[in-house]
């Protein structure tokens, strides 16, 4: 079965491709060279996180359907995309995401309990930023984009070889922001990764609606390289990404990299996908999956994938135990907490509130304030 | 002590930041090569280079957003909008992201970010150039808003507002830009007045005059004026407006048990309305007659021809001291005026 391409796709782009769809090894002598050091055992590795990640995912999802969440935007069938770039990035990279990219968080070290509880809602975040080299998730849609760049800006400045990397929907690409960044960082040569996930949907508006023509090639407009790449093989996600870090650490400037995948699941568990796409279009991608490519790819490169396949399974189920362990581990916080850190600084305006609403509370008690 | 300028005073303001601190960045429109559309940044690029003043492309959300990212970098932003009425694009990034992240990360990063802000009118300037946008930032949490109103203060607090751990919108009172005034720029930072600070810029006895920015000199004449006519107005410059320093006006008013509050911008909103609620909640037993506010009308920035009809200038103060103090103003008489319909207005 042939996918059903939305409109901007249905000119032929050149799209890069390692790994084809039936898993042959398709040859690129532009972008092998990236990832030639990968072997089949790597390959494997790169399988196992993305094994991993789906699980978290589908456990996360399961999690706010039992009620323990408030809300989870799950990632499935972006896997290879977020791996794919994730594991081409330095530890001192530094990662601004949206609000899906729960692949980064997980491979730069996040703690599960860090990971769930905005979405539990007893914290504003999760993990520091600076431990991990990963911003507060972004919900504004491509406003981290922006940061990505002031950041690359700074690198340049204190004479580091280190890279920023903004990772943002196919929906982003209509913000202000988004192209602000890309004249920004295209001005100042700013050692920035702009990685767009181009998923289809930006919840029900198709890319369509945001775009006349892949995307990546705007990337010509603002003066950098764009480089379109099949965000379901994660090798080829993996050469194009250290293709544009590279640039980055060479001071050659920015690249913008289209990701064209797709968003298996809701956008977000309060949303209903079968009100704006067919079954039709699902299972056309479903057929594109991006764990079910690498494990063709391995097999037919006479790697035992059974034997991955259970190894996988078991590091997933631990994975997804853990998450669901952590929920445990996230008590509700204390009333008087809504307070902190609002400031850096001591702020007589909010002290005072502060001081007055712990005064309500002692004289009425959380129980008979009605909390 | 050196008399200068207002605009000079921030200048060298900036300029004692840039030496004090190598994380400190001015970045903005026209800053560098020309030095600012006021002059306010003129020679610093050539002193402290392309890197520490940097010209940006004419992108407000640019500026603002990028500053973010170099305050996730350990920089010390201090950003120039050209003017108030160009502030609007970057709102998204100022009260969404500036605002909020040291508390979306639960404190772990810092936003010391400074967004100088040339405001207000009375220089019969283009539209959108004579903005008072003040309210929209002292009603967001995690900024931190203050207004200067003279050459030495605003030497002191750009320093402060920069040393500043929290964001800080900077307003500076264009038409006043080139007032000229002794500034100790011998005196240490250490020594000085903290900028949440209000001040008694003269003292008084019967009303309290509270205002900030450009209308202060306004309003000090106007005190000299009421002096003659036996009148004595305390004139309190309040320059932060987040937050307010409700301590030095509550003194106020419990001495003079009136009060008048003027801005230019607009009534609905405003500080006027914060000041007012708050002594009217602190001070009511104090208060002699019900509190004043004098301001700009809640329309958009009038023609530049009309502008001292929206601006409180001397008079429109002297009427609002009128009616605290209950003497005969413009609102006391009473005229019955026929509408066009007939109708008694």
């Amino acid at each position: 079965m042939t996918p059903p391409e939305p409109a901007v796709l249905t000119k032929p782009r050149q799209m890069l491709q390692l790994i084809g769809e039936r898993g042959e090894r398709l040859a690129d002598p532009e972008f092998d060279p990236w990832v030639a050091d990968v072997d089949l055992d790597q390959l494997a590795a790169l399988y196992r996180d993305m094994a991993v990640i789906r699980r978290i995912d589908t456990e996360a999802t399961a999690l706010q359907r039992q009620g323990e969440l408030g809300l989870w935007p799950p990632l499935a069938g972006q896997e290879a995309a977020q791996i794919g770039s994730g594991r081409a990035l330095r530890d001192d990279d530094f990662v601004f995401t949206s609000y899906r990219e729960h692949a980064l968080a997980w491979l730069r070290g996040v703690e599960p309990a860090e990971l769930l509880a905005v979405w539990r809602g007893t914290q504003a975040s999760g993990w520091n930023p600076f431990e991990h080299h990963l911003a507060v998730p972004q919900i504004i849609i491509g406003a981290q984009s922006l940061h990505a760049v002031g950041y690359a800006m700074g690198l340049t400045w204190d004479g580091s070889d280190a890279a920023a990397i903004a990772y943002f929907g196919d929906g982003a690409t209509s913000e202000g922001d988004v192209n602000e960044a890309l004249v920004f960082a295209a001005s100042f040569d700013a050692p920035v990764v702009f990685f767009c996930q181009n998923n289809q949907w930006a919840i029900s508006e198709p890319v369509g609606l945001q775009s006349k023509q892949p995307l990546a090639r705007r990337a010509d407009g603002f003066g950098m390289p764009g480089v379109r790449v099949d965000g379901n093989d994660v090798l080829a996600v993996m050469a194009a990404t250290r293709f544009a870090l590279d640039r980055a650490r060479r001071g050659d400037g920015p690249t913008l990299i289209e990701a064209v995948t797709y968003r298996m699941g809701p956008h977000t568990t309060a949303d209903d996908p079968s009100r704006y796409r067919t079954d039709d279009e699902l299972g056309a991608w479903r057929s594109r999956d991006p764990l079910a490519r690498v494990l063709s790819a391995l097999e037919a490169a006479g790697h035992d994938v059974e034997a991955l396949q259970t190894e996988a399974g078991s590091a997933a189920d631990r994975a997804a135990a853990d998450l669901r362990a952590a929920i445990t581990t996230l008590p509700d916080p204390e009333p008087l907490t809504v307070f902190d850190h609002v400031y850096a600084e001591p702020n007589s305006h909010l002290e005072r509130q502060r001081d007055r609403y712990g005064r309500y509370l002692a004289m009425y008690g959380e129980e008979e304030a009605g909390r | 002590m050196t008399a200068l300028t207002l605009a000079k005073a921030i200048n060298a303001g900036l300029r004692r930041s840039l030496e004090s601190d190598d994380r400190v960045v001015l970045m903005g429109e026209d800053i560098g090569t020309l030095g600012g559309v006021f002059r306010v940044t003129d020679g610093l690029k050539a002193d402290f280079g392309a890197h520490r003043v940097v010209d940006t492309p004419l992108s407000e959300a640019g500026i603002l957003g990028t500053a973010v990212g170099l305050a996730y970098r350990g920089f010390r932003p201090v950003v120039e909008i050209q003017f108030d009425g160009f502030i609007y694009p970057a709102f998204d990034q100022i009260v969404a992201q500036v605002a909020k992240l040291h508390y979306r990360s639960r404190g772990t990063v810092r936003m010391p970010i400074t967004i100088r802000v040339p405001f207000g009118g009375g220089i019969g300037a283009a539209e959108h150039h004579s903005e008072s946008p003040e309210a929209y930032f002292a009603h967001t949490a995690g900024l931190r808003v203050v207004a200067c109103s003279n050459p030495a203060d605003a030497y002191v607090m750009i320093q402060q507002a920069i040393a500043s751990d929290d964001p800080v919108l900077f307003f500076e009172p264009k038409r006043r830009y080139h007032v000229k005034a002794d500034v100790a720029d011998d005196a240490s930072l250490a020594d000085a007045r903290p900028m949440g600070v209000a001040t008694v810029a003269a003292p008084g006895r019967d009303v309290t005059l509270v205002t900030y920015g450009g209308l202060v000199r306004t309003a000090l004449d106007a005190a000299v004026a009421a002096e003659e006519d036996g009148v004595s107005i305390e004139v309190i410059d309040l320059r932060s407006l987040a937050p307010v320093d409700h301590a030095t006006v509550e003194a106020s008013v419990r001495r003079t048990g009136r009060l008048v509050v003027v801005h230019e911008a607009g009534e609905q909103g405003g500080l006027g309305a914060e000041i007012v609620a708050r002594v009217t909640e602190s001070c009511f037993e104090y208060l002699e007659s019900a509190p004043v506010r004098v301001t700009g009308h809640d329309i958009p920035y009038p023609p530049a021809k009309l502008e001292r009809h929206h601006l409180p200038d001397l008079d429109r103060i002297l009427d609002g001291v009128d009616r605290a103090l209950g003497r005969s103003n413009s609102l006391s008489a009473h005229p019955v005026r026929p509408t066009g319909d007939g109708v008694e207005a």
